[in-house]
């Protein structure tokens, strides 16, 4: 059985997962040994996906963490234990 | 990122802190500052109010505590509260446009990708690159919201399929649908893109 480029690209991203049932993924596999242009999507979508996954993409602003455990800090103190605010 | 450090027992922390050692709250967050914040400013696009909104949603979490059922990772609750949090930020600047949730796609909602005939690897170095970053930001950015969500929580901060079903509230098939559609925006978006940078160019220009 052959299967389609477009029906290819819809099973990318399980393909990727690993989540796809098994008769469907060796279709897609087949595909791809002979397919360049599904296997260039491929292996584009699975290079993006490394790439934004970066932490450097998206940066903390400088002295975030600071500020954060310095505001639970502050806060906390005027909070009850939290298990008091459960039964209230 | 998102992973429990193997070390950790979460459960026993929070045991603790739920019995007066309110400190343990600093230890039993650090690991998720990152991804608490990145999820904040998926939705709010401004750094000093993802901020703001992230220090909520931890206040929040020490706040309800009691009720942190230990069916769901910790993880996954924060996740949840931040998310919450950035929405009705953003619910309250009614004066600001909301973002459509429906996005132009074709009738049965297929995204098609970008067609290309062979792919030339971009290596992670490559997101030094100040142009790289900002090419990733800004595509990530422009996502519409349900798949920015989706996107980020999966392949960002790595939570599995079914966490990320539970962070959203909606249903694993749901999360495989909005995670494929927004890879292919991405792919279809970035792929060109990228495929302009220049390879001669090295990646660290100061070396
Ligand atoms: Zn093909």
């Amino acid at each position: 059985m052959v299967i389609e480029c477009k029906h290819v690209w819809e099973h990318i991203s399980g393909y990727l997962d690993g989540t796809l049932d098994p008769a469907v993924r060796e279709l897609v596999q087949k595909h791809l040994e002979h397919c360049e242009i599904c296997s260039a999507i491929l292996d584009s979508t699975r290079n993006i996906l490394i790439l934004t996954a970066d932490e450097r993409v998206f940066e903390l602003p400088l002295g975030y963490s600071e500020r954060l455990h310095a505001r639970l800090e502050a806060e906390m103190r005027g909070i009850a234990p939290p298990i008091d605010s459960e039964d209230g | 990122m998102i992973e429990t450090p193997a070390s950790r027992d979460e459960a026993q922390m929070i045991a603790s802190i739920l019995a007066g050692n309110s400190q343990a709250f600093h230890e039993l967050i650090r690991p998720y500052e990152r991804s608490v914040y990145v999820m904040a400013l998926s939705l709010l696009k401004n750094e000093a109010d993802a901020e703001d909104a992230a220090q909520e949603a931890f206040l929040k979490a020490y706040r309800n505590l009691a009720g942190f059922r230990a069916e769901a990772k910790f993880s996954t609750w924060l996740i949840s509260i931040v998310l919450n949090e950035a929405r009705s930020r953003l619910r309250r600047k009614s004066a600001v446009k909301m973002e459509s949730l429906d996005e132009p796609l074709d009738e049965q909602g297929h995204v098609s990708p970008a067609l290309l005939r062979d792919w030339r690897e971009i290596p992670s170095e490559a997101v030094e690159r100040g142009e790289v970053r900002v090419m990733l930001q800004q595509a990530i950015s422009d996502l519409p919201p349900i798949y920015r969500e989706i996107f980020l929580l999966r392949d960002v901060e790595e939570l599995s399929i079914d966490e990320s079903a539970t962070a959203l509230g909606i249903s694993v098939s749901a999360v495989k649908v909005r995670l494929h559609r927004a890879r292919m925006m991405l792919q279809k978006k970035l792929a060109p893109q990228l495929k302009q940078v220049n390879p001669k160019r090295r990646w660290f220009p100061w070396l």
